[in-house]
């Protein structure tokens, strides 16, 4: 048992001189460096999309979440010629980089590339340029695939986290517009009327930490709460104002004013400190929840279990003194196409059914981004049974109102939110006493992507 | 010891007379290491002459000096991460020492021969676990919604499994996986090498009067000195190298714990998130030198491979 392991350690002791010697060459000859820039930050323009040999009968491998695996398996389904591999993976939900990892060494190897991806947004940011010199960036540009009439049918702006130097790199799945959610039973029961300003919102979560302790207007301990909070109130957190140059500036009244209204609420409870996706959480105790579209089926519906009927969505909420509404946008996926794939016929027509085809959208999991398809999907009594109100006329005017300046970056603003704010918050700091240090590590991570930071 | 205990083996085997055993170039012996060497090569040391090339060149191959190490220590996430690696390492080192040498002594001297073979099969079992696994039964554990010493966490007040991540919680919640982990098959190697120190000196000491603390203090443990600087070794090695366990921890917060707890980690950011390999072969080049350093430091200090029969 011990033989192996002390050779091992006899000839890690024999290849210290071996490793310090090339590391004291290393450090005498600093003449005449190089730029030690990884090329992705540095090339400024994406290189010219060359296609892959083409092949109409080339197999594609579709990698999609296992939220849209069955739209995946019905198109494969009406499409049996279509020779398809469908893969399953995390859908790069909640900051995950398996999608990018992937891509990085596939772009190293050469070879392996998916032709058709489900993705979120953040993801096109690197996708749209090479990640090394000697790559072609992932995503091909679809505005050379589809026609622009396709694009053209996509709710207004939601196809800009796809749009890099004019060029249109994604289709948009579904968009994930934050609503105000409500328990309409609850709320009618103790006779509470639903908000329609933060102001009102504010008072109502007074009103019920002091007359129904345990309940719940909202949580900011989600990887996304932010997304639904921060972003909803105008916050200038990561707003790109030129190419590659993010204003951060989370001392401006717009940030403040939202961790001043919430810290009360945090303080007394009515707005938890955990996630709603938080393992154990209660959702009997909930009884409104600011948060994107999906909120509805995925978190009520079958996280939280609430029966059928009770649950509702009102407009976003709205400054007292504002005259229009700007909301939030918590994920919504999107499709590309690998700029590698050999068959991007077959791959421009999968994502085009997927993103457009009313037959399929319909049906969608989410809220659809192509107008005729949320039409289609709102017309479909299967999305809102559950609800105890019509949430359409909500659905569709909050689809406009997401705030446009909350820019789609290289990083994912679920970092440094999780990582700066949510500890303190748990260990009991207020809102308005972290956004130092979330300012700070939004500029880091930023900065460690490339970004310029200012805060003007 | 092992060379001691090793040698009379060999000889006996080979049935010859008691000469000195002098090295014989017999082909077989290099058949033996050569596998082990051509695959040592292929994946040991190849790849450590890659990441050299890798953390003084730039992704076209530009020759940049010591500029991807200036680079990844003044990244922001650089020095937080070998503070929290440092932290760990030092919890680490001192419980893994200290616990294991001494639950051994108590195993080998103060507890029936039943009762320590009964103890040591149990401490070992978590080490059978592997380390994913392993931390897998520490997120139920210290999640206070499932676990089983529930009302512990509640008592330390930790009523929810995002206050149990919290940051400065981290090295003690690592340290826990590690020892729970590792300390068992610890213990059983402390223990044989306690049971290689002949009966005559135990024996001989206590006729001297010494009881059994000064027994252990000033026989057994300097005895079986090199076993220790040799397991602090490892232990440092595989402690800098922390990866499997922070990255699940991460996830399963949720992202609450940060993505480059650990200078691993760090470099796995730097490599598949930024794209950056070179400076995140330079991470793992100042990971080799300490590693490395400090191996290099113990082994020479303690005489670890000098042969007692030198």
């Amino acid at each position: 048992m011990m033989s192996p392991r002390t050779a091992r350690s006899r000839r890690s002791g024999r290849s210290l001189a071996a490793a310090a010697a090339l590391v004291v060459g290393a450090a005498v000859a600093l003449s005449g460096c190089a730029s030690t820039g990884t090329g992705s930050a540095d090339s400024s323009t994406p290189s010219a999309f060359k296609q892959a040999a083409q092949d109409d009968s080339a197999p594609i491998t579709v990698w999609a979440d296992s939220t849209r695996l069955p739209d995946v398996q019905k198109y494969q389904k009406e499409h049996p010629d279509v020779k398809m591999n469908i893969v399953t993976y995390d859908g790069s939900a909640d900051g995950s980089t398996y999608l990018q990892t992937k891509v990085q060494l596939f772009d190293r190897t050469g070879s392996g590339w998916p032709d058709v991806v489900f993705a979120s947004p953040t993801d096109v940011t690197w996708a749209s340029v090479p990640t090394n010199p000697s790559a072609q960036a992932f995503a091909a540009p679809v505005d050379q695939l589809v026609p622009s009439s396709t694009l053209q049918g996509f709710a207004t702006g939601s196809l800009s986290p796809c749009e890099v130097d004019g060029h249109t790199y994604c289709l948009r799945n579904d968009i994930a517009q934050v609503v105000t959610w409500y328990n309409k039973k609850l709320m009618d029961q103790w006779g509470y009327k639903v908000p329609t300003t933060w102001q009102q919102y504010q008072a109502l979560g007074e009103k019920v930490a002091a007359q129904h302790p345990g309940y719940v207007i909202g949580a900011v301990g989600d990887t996304n709460s932010q997304e639904s909070y921060f972003w909803s109130s105008q916050c200038p957190a990561q707003q790109l104002v030129a190419k590659n140059t993010l204003k951060v500036d989370l001392s401006a009244p717009d940030c403040t004013r939202m961790a001043s209204l919430l810290d009360p609420l945090i303080a007394d409870k009515s707005v938890s400190t955990q996630g709603f996706f938080t393992q154990g959480f209660d959702g009997s105790k909930v009884l409104m929840a600011v948060g994107p579209s999906w909120y509805g089926q995925y978190l009520f519906n079958s996280a939280f279990k609430t029966p059928a009927g009770q649950i509702a969505a009102a407009a976003p909420l709205k400054w007292d003194g504002e005259s229009s509404t700007s909301t939030g946008n918590v994920g919504g996926g999107i499709w590309m196409i690998s700029s590698h794939s050999k068959n991007l016929k077959a791959a421009s027509a999968v994502v085009t059914w997927l993103t457009t085809s009313t037959d399929n959208l319909q049906d969608a999991p989410t809220y659809p981004a192509y107008v005729a398809g949320a039409k289609a999907w709102l017309a479909n009594p299967a999305n809102k049974d559950y609800f105890a109100d019509d949430v359409s006329s909500v659905f569709l005017a909050a689809a406009d109102e997401v705030w446009t300046g909350w820019s789609n970056t290289k990083f994912s603003d679920a970092t440094p939110w999780s990582n700066a704010v949510l500890p303190a918050l748990t260990a009991g700091k207020s809102l308005t006493s972290t956004l130092p240090a979330w300012q700070t590590a939004i500029a880091n991570q930023a900065k460690s992507v490339g970004y310029t930071v200012v805060t003007q | 010891m092992t060379t001691l205990q090793a040698q009379p083996l060999a000889v006996s085997a080979s049935g010859s007379a008691r000469r000195p055993a002098r090295r014989r170039a017999g082909l077989a012996g290099y058949l033996f290491v050569a596998g082990y060497t051509v695959l040592l090569i292929a994946f040991g040391v190849f790849p450590t002459g890659y990441s050299v090339y890798l953390a003084v060149t730039n992704p076209r191959g530009q020759f940049t000096g010591l500029g991807q190490f200036t680079k990844v220590f003044a990244d922001f996430r650089f020095g937080p991460a070998f503070e929290d690696i440092a932290v760990y390492l030092v919890m680490w080192l001192f419980l893994v020492v200290v616990l294991t040498v001494l639950v051994a002594v108590i195993l080998r001297s103060r507890v029936s021969n039943k009762v320590s073979s009964v103890l040591r099969f149990l401490f070992y079992i978590p080490g059978a676990l592997a380390g994913v696994a392993s931390v897998l039964v520490w997120l139920f554990m210290l999640d206070p919604a499932v676990s089983p010493a529930a009302g512990l966490l509640r008592a330390m007040g930790l009523d929810n499994f995002d206050q149990v991540l919290a940051p400065g919680n981290l090295p003690v919640i690592l340290v826990l996986i590690a020892f729970w982990t590792g300390a068992g098959g610890w213990i059983v190697v402390m223990y044989g090498a306690l049971n290689n120190i002949p009966d005559e000196i135990l024996e001989a000491a206590r006729i001297d009067g010494a009881g059994p603390w000064k027994v252990a203090w000033y026989i057994q443990i300097p005895m079986i000195s090199k076993w220790i600087v040799y397991m602090a070794i490892l232990a440092f090695a595989a402690g800098t190298q922390l990866f499997v366990e922070p990255q699940l921890l991460q996830t399963a917060s949720l992202n609450r714990v940060s993505p480059t707890w650990s200078p691993n980690e760090l470099a796995y950011v730097f490599a598949f998130q930024n794209g950056d390999f070179n400076g995140a072969a330079a991470i793992s080049i100042v990971l080799l030198a300490i590693g490395l350093l400090c191996a290099g430091l113990l082994v020479t200090r303690s005489g670890l491979f000098k042969l007692d029969d030198d």
